[in-house]
């Protein structure tokens, strides 16, 4: 598998009517994440959101990937 | 300042309860709307196409003044083809659907808000504030029903019980009234509203905006420009529209830690604006301001929509941030959800539960655009470092990866609500595909009708209808027709309309051809399927084949009878 960079959010057995509807839930559910969190915080909040994603993935071919992605950019 | 637009001054007149001595009381009205704003004007010239009687009280005697709504949506000037003003509002309005979003100097992004073809009325158009209620003014005069006061000031109101009662004050000296039912409809600071003690709850954002109106000869495509953070205004956006009469509207964001007095100031704007199309065309253009203003937006709603004989509408009920134009495209959807609704309870044919569904169903539309506007706000203004790096990753990733793209949030522009959990539905029982579920409002098509309408949606609105489909509408069996003759003759009538290809429908039913096949593809159309559409051109049920007792029991699930 390669990485899905295509619009992928959904939210199972919810019917979305508006194509931005699901990036925008979400958007704000990261955003929420980090509420009243000071900034180290929030930057230990944001490396354990990695963590369990990249577990969650599991293909390390993928992350591989991703990780060129998001290093390239910065 | 220069100014392209010369207001009107509408004329007071002294009302016939001071002109006749009946200061003290006696005037009693079905229904008083109060404030000519986009909402009111709305909510009456409706209430005069339903055959209501209305009286329309208003503290002024002109339109909007200065720099307010620009964009008014699609759902919006289908409203306003069914209360026979959009023609006008689309002539003079810049119509457009193509919106573009820059980060830096680079843009990311773009969107097409009408992207599927075939449909009466552009994604937006714009057009500025002062033109929609002038047009609104001009039909609202042409309709007899409507006694509109100007300079005519509410200054006390209590509800009754069964009736409200409310204290005017002229020029000429105060008066009293009384109306089974107000529609407030007298704005955010909705004066009302205090007088009855009622809360609207919410937050204001901690933020300010320059929005300045400026007249200039620009070639540039009439689309709507958002900047992220671009060279020539650093750390903020800026939002760039274009109005009538070679007006443009620009937002410049420009935090909360400025004075505003100071950047109202020619001196101050002016340079902001040479930066902005110095940077844009590389070359001096010439302008000049034709208004500006510098605001702070809230986002917040009354708990609820309904209080006893008052029926709150519009920006007395909800306010949002104008990143949407959720405004008034929201309220003028208040008074096309309401209107209906009072009518039938005027009428004695529905009870007056049935305007709770009002507040129902326009709480839960107000809930999803302060939602959206609270979302764009919060995106195009980070409140934490934390939110302004995400915001600037998916900026940065937005121009290669479509995902990126797709969470870019410069304002979700205003679309219909979709009222999925309203008590009005009847829930489906069959498969349907696509999205004319129980609660949607109608998508247009293009038809062909013996009445001269070439769209669908002007064949709908003010009644009940059932959309009954039919290959050759010469098909219809004479039970059916006499089915749909005698749902036409109900206590609340049901109108039938066959949807075809070809053929002409039995006496007493009107035909609709579908020209492009657009109404079968995008309501899921099969013979002999059929749609029950409320006056407001919302889906209120339908079934794969026609029933009258499922009509009559959807019908009064949609008015509150069962
Ligand atoms: C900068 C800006 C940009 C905006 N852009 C958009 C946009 O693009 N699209 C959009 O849809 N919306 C937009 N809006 C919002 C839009 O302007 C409002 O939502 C809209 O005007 C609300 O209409 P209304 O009829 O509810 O209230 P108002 O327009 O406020 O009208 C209220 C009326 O009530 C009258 N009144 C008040 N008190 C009394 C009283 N006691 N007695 C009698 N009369 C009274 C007032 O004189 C007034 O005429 C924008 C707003 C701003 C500020």
């Amino acid at each position: 598998m390669s990485l899905n960079t295509d619009p992928n959010f959904f939210t199972p057995g919810k019917r979305y009517f508006r194509a931005f509807s699901p990036g925008d839930d979400f958007y704000e559910a990261l955003i929420d994440m980090h509420r009243d969190l000071s900034d180290e915080q929030s930057a230990m909040a944001n490396a354990r959101l990695i963590l369990l994603l990249a577990n969650h993935i599991g293909d390390i071919s993928v992350l591989r990937e991703a990780m060129k992605v998001a290093r390239e950019g910065v | 300042m220069l100014s392209t637009y010369q207001y009107p001054k509408f004329e007071y007149r002294r009302p016939p309860e001071i002109a006749e001595g009946r200061e003290g009381g006696g005037g009693r009205y079905p229904v008083v709307v109060v404030g000519a704003g986009p909402v009111g004007l709305t909510a009456a010239i409706d209430l005069a196409i339903h055959g209501v009687p209305v009286v329309l009280l208003d503290n002024d005697d002109t339109v909007s003044i200065g720099s307010r709504g620009v964009c008014y949506a699609k759902r919006a000037l289908e409203i306003m083809d069914r209360l026979g003003c959009a023609e006008e509002m689309v002539a003079k309005g810049v119509s457009w659907n193509v919106g573009r979003t820059f980060f830096r100097e680079q843009e990311v992004f773009n969107f097409n808000l009408c992207p599927e073809p075939d449909h009466h009325r552009p994604g937006m158009i714009n057009l500025q504030q002062y033109y929609l209620e002038e047009y609104l003014v001009r039909r609202a005069q042409s309709l007899p029903e409507i006694d509109l006061r100007w300079k005519n000031n509410v200054i006390a109101v209590s509800d009754q019980g069964d009736r409200v009662a409310l204290r005017v004050e002229t020029a000429d000296g105060a008066y009293s009234i009384e109306t089974d039912w107000l529609v407030v409809a007298d704005g955010a600071r909705s004066p009302i509203r205090h007088m009855m003690g009622l809360d609207i709850e919410g937050k204001i954002f901690m933020d300010r905006f320059l929005i300045a109106d400026v007249v200039m000869k620009a070639d540039y495509p009439t689309e709507r420009w958002f900047w992220f953070d671009p060279p020539f205004h650093p750390n903020q956006s800026v939002l760039l529209h274009r109005q009538a009469d070679n007006v443009w509207r620009i937002d410049f964001q420009l935090g909360w830690n400025v004075d505003p007095e100071e950047e109202k100031q020619p001196e101050k704007v002016i340079p902001r604006i040479k930066a902005m199309l110095g940077w844009h065309a590389n070359e001096e253009r010439e302008f000049e301001l034709e208004w500006v203003s510098v605001y702070t937006f809230q986002c917040r709603r009354m708990h609820e929509f309904r209080h006893g004989r008052l029926l709150f509408t519009g920006d007395a009920a909800h306010q949002v941030s104008p990143f949407g134009a959720r405004g008034a495209n929201s309220g003028i959807q208040d008074t096309d959800n309401l209107v209906w609704k009072l009518k039938l309870v005027l009428d004695g044919t529905a009870p007056a539960r049935l305007l709770d569904t009002y507040s129902e169903e326009r709480v839960a539309a107000a809930d999803e655009n302060l939602m959206n506007s609270t979302r764009s706000t919060d995106f195009i203004t980070p409140k934490s470092a934390t939110s302004r790096t995400f915001r600037n990753a998916v900026l940065g990733l937005a121009k290669d990866y479509p995902f990126a793209r797709a969470l870019v949030n410069s304002g979700r522009l205003s679309v219909p609500s979709v009222l999925v959990e309203s008590p009005l539905n009847t829930p489906d029982t069959e498969v349907f595909a696509g999205n004319m579920v129980p609660g949607a409002p109608m998508d247009d098509a293009p038809v062909d009708s013996t009445r001269g309408e070439k769209w669908l949606l002007q064949a709908a609105g003010n009644r009940f209808l059932l959309l009954y489909c039919m290959p050759d509408a010469g098909d219809v069996d004479a039970a059916t027709a006499d089915a749909c003759t005698a749902l036409a003759a109900g206590a609340i009538p049901v109108e039938t309309l066959v949807v075809a290809e070809r053929g002409t429908a039995p006496a007493g039913l009107g035909t609709l051809i579908d020209v492009k096949g657009r109404v079968r593809e995008r309501y899921d159309l099969k013979p002999g399927t059929c749609y029950l559409i409320r006056p407001d051109q919302h889906v209120a049920a339908r079934w794969r084949s026609l029933d009258a007792a499922k009509v009559r029991a959807a019908l009064a699930r949609a008015t509150c009878n069962a």
